[in-house]
């Protein structure tokens, strides 16, 4: 692994932590986009732990990822208050501007598409998270200007 | 020109609204026009309809104009005097403002005495000192006067929007440290004391008294304790455990100092969710502060006490809002629920001694003891104490955070504070306590919001959250989508909850399949399950490990029982019991 110099750093950083897995694999996730297969018996070894153990744990959080996201993570809130001010019709909507299907990653690797439950914008329903950046009372319009904004280029159907 | 003294929200509903932009844009015109600004970003005054909200400070008080977007701005400088909060010496008026397009939002506060309106006396007149205010329709007057937070009781949430949330000289000049150091003139048992009279139960849902809690833990025998801050608000409609977080983090800093005096603890964790990334980061910010100044460290205070505080990031597991879930996650493992006994305040984290509780009982603690716990528990009724922090939600006209005690009815704040909802539409249904809240009918929204009251009626008040829902809302559809969040999130470790709600996502299917009842060869099929749903649910209910399986039947038979016409059930049938809290209940989210 190229990267293996970088992960022994943060093995050596959190090892010692009390519950050290959650911290590591949140720092190996931030160094790397996602959590790679073949760090998992460092890790492991690392924390003394059954590479079961460190699987089970990584694909039990939502939050974990084993393989690469898109450049650009779009995440739209299901939960019911955003419901509630049609974020299903919004799902749809984000799905055709996006080109993508819900939990999926484009073919051209530009977009993830993701349900996320409650980003504490609950008075401000429907809410996205894009790259990490919030948006409020996103209607289909103010979606697109998102998307276009990205340089996200509609796929054809 | 001197300086003038501005607030941009750096709360994260502000910033999703657009603040930091508007920030830019504030600066950016100033600079322009020569004036020196001093901004502050403080937390959300909670009027999350009116974000960004800016204040301009002023020998008036503090004015407030919002909903402002950064194309606002200029016209706000200069036409309406925003600078000077619109204040203008007599016969010094420029033109009148152009008016300004209605925006809905400005145009909604024509009523002076809904809790929405504008400051009374204030668009248009004459103030005392020979000066004229410059009207617009953003401008809602001196802030503190808005009914909207005249109306409510604001003990916790009395400095968040008002103060810096970074700043130690603001957070002492605003009451800040006083119960800390209140506490270290005190033995253990006074603590225990003071929190137990106060009468405050926790506030993330199963409302179990603190101060039996910390008791619990206090006695326990052991060379390590820990205090735990449950911030995994997972629930939908809440965001009062962010705004606490983000607006004024050394609060929750203080509480949780309080609570390992009282039971002997040095070492503190707050789980927070991954969701919340604003909230970690100003925790982390503020815990190096407080520990750069003495209140947290080896010597809090110079008393020779030791505390140390660190933030713990969730993954995105809603069961791990359950505290023996959240437990499991701490110390690096699968987010399982545990089997209760043993209670964590015996054997908690790492196995030792922990007190847990949520970011909002936490965050009232200072308060208790900097004015006393009587002044905590004369709010309130019956034996719900204090104040709790609603979260209007969902499909409402004002939607945001109104801290008031406990007692007033859903009616008040969903028409009085929330104007109705934002589509205009009839209000159907409104789930209060989060996704395993019950969906209360309009035949019960004058019940008084108290604990007690509540589990009456087979409901939860939970975390305060309350989602509204106009008429298009299919209950049947919702029903579903909590059998779907529970399988979604079920940590897997009891059958009920793994298995019973799959096989609900089931059953919901086929009865909205076969539904309208009456559609003569579906009708026999249809009514069958019906009576499985009940079952199903009853299993789940009464065989659960804890709080997500035990609770998911409330928002389903509450939906079935109270909208029975969703579910194809054409005449209203006899009322149903409601559920009661069965021993599932009892192990509900910190």
């Amino acid at each position: 692994m190229p990267e293996a110099p970088l992960l022994a750093d943060l093995i050596v950083h959190h090892r010692a932590t009390p519950g050290a897995l959650l911290p590591l694999l949140h720092a190996v996730q931030d160094a790397f986009g996602h959590i790679p297969s073949e760090a998992v018996p460092a890790i492991a070894e690392a924390l003394n732990l059954s590479r079961a153990e460190v699987h089970g744990v990584i694909t039990y959080y939502h939050h974990f990822r084993q393989w690469p996201a898109g450049r650009h993570v779009v995440q739209v809130c299901q939960a019911e208050s955003c419901q509630a001010c049609g974020s299903r019709a919004l799902t749809a909507a984000a799905e055709r501007i996006f080109g993508c299907a819900l939990g999926q990653t484009r073919a051209d690797g530009a977009v993830t598409l993701e349900a996320v439950y409650c980003l504490g914008l609950c008075a401000q329903s429907p809410a996205v998270q894009v790259d990490e950046r919030l948006h409020a009372r996103v209607s289909e319009a103010k979606l697109a200007r998102i998307a276009q904004q990205l340089g996200v280029q509609e796929v054809a159907a | 020109m001197s300086t003038v003294q501005l607030f941009v929200p750096r709360d994260a509903a502000a910033l999703a609204a657009g603040a930091d932009e508007v920030a830019e844009a504030l600066q950016a015109a100033c600079a322009q026009r020569g004036v020196t600004l001093n901004l502050t970003r403080n937390g959300s005054r909670g009027l999350l309809w009116l974000e960004p909200l800016v204040e301009v400070v002023t020998p008036h008080g503090r004015i407030a104009y919002g909903p402002v977007q950064p194309e606002d701005v200029p016209a706000l400088l200069d036409d309406a005097h925003l600078l000077t909060g619109g204040f203008m010496p007599e016969g010094d008026v420029s033109p009148s403002p152009r008016p300004s397009p209605t925006r809905g939002e400005g145009a909604m506060h024509s009523k002076p005495l809904s809790p929405c309106g504008r400051g009374v006396g204030e668009r248009g007149q004459h103030t005392s000192d020979d000066m004229t205010v410059v009207a617009h329709p953003l401008r809602h007057g001196v802030t503190e006067q808005m009914p909207y937070l005249v109306m409510q009781e604001r003990l916790t949430f009395r400095r968040i929007g008002v103060t810096d949330p970074l700043s130690l000289a603001d957070y002492e000049a605003h009451d800040g440290w006083a119960g800390l150091r209140k506490a270290l003139t005190l033995t253990s048992a006074e603590l225990l004391h003071e929190v137990t009279h106060s009468g405050l139960r926790g506030r993330g849902g199963a409302a179990f008294p603190a101060g039996i809690k910390w008791k619990t833990v206090a006695h326990a025998h052991a060379a390590q304790k820990y205090v735990v801050c449950n911030a995994d608000e997972g629930d939908s409609g809440t965001f009062a455990d962010r705004m606490v977080m983000e607006g004024d983090p050394f609060m929750l800093i203080e509480g949780m100092a309080i609570a390992a005096l009282a039971v002997g603890a040095t070492q503190g964790f707050i789980y927070i969710r991954s969701e919340y990334p604003h909230a970690l980061a100003v925790m982390n910010e503020a815990i190096e502060r407080a520990s750069a100044a003495g209140f947290l460290g080896e010597n809090v205070l110079g008393s020779g006490r030791t505390f140390h505080l660190h933030t713990r990031k969730a993954a995105g597991a809603y069961v791990c809002g359950e505290e023996t879930a959240m437990l499991e996650s701490l110390e690096g493992k699968r987010g399982i629920v545990r089997a209760k006994p043993p209670l964590p305040a015996l054997s908690g984290l790492f196995g030792q001694p922990t007190v847990i509780n949520n970011v909002l009982t936490l965050a009232a603690v200072p308060f208790i003891l900097a004015r006393g716990a009587q002044a905590y528990r004369d709010y309130g009724v019956g034996r719900s104490h204090g104040t709790l922090p609603f979260q209007l939600a969902g499909n409402i006209k004002h939607g945001g955070l109104v801290e008031k005690a406990f007692g007033l009815s859903l009616r008040e704040l969903i028409y009085g504070f929330g104007g109705g909802t934002r589509s205009g539409r009839p209000v159907k249904a409104v789930q209060v306590g989060g996704p395993l809240g019950a969906y209360v009918p309009e035949s019960l929204w004058d019940v008084p919001l108290d604990y007690e009251a509540y589990a009456a009626h087979g409901a939860v008040l939970g975390h305060g959250g309350i989602v509204v829902h106009d008429d298009t809302a299919n209950l049947a559809e919702l029903a579903r989508y909590a059998f779907e969040f529970c399988a979604a999130e079920s940590c897997g470790k009891c059958t009920p909850c793994r298995i019973g709600s799959t096989r609900g996502v089931e059953v919901m299917q086929r009865i909205e399949r076969t539904a309208p009842a009456g559609a003569a060869p579906n009708a026999a099929q249809h009514a069958q399950q019906l009576t499985l749903l009940r079952d199903l649910c009853d299993t789940m209910q009464h065989g659960s490990l804890c709080a997500m399986g035990g609770m998911t039947p409330y928002p389903v038979l509450s939906a079935l029982n109270h909208y029975p016409q969703d579910f194809g059930v054409a005449a209203a049938p006899s009322p149903q019991p409601s559920p009661t809290r069965g021993e599932g209940a009892q192990t509900q989210r910190t």
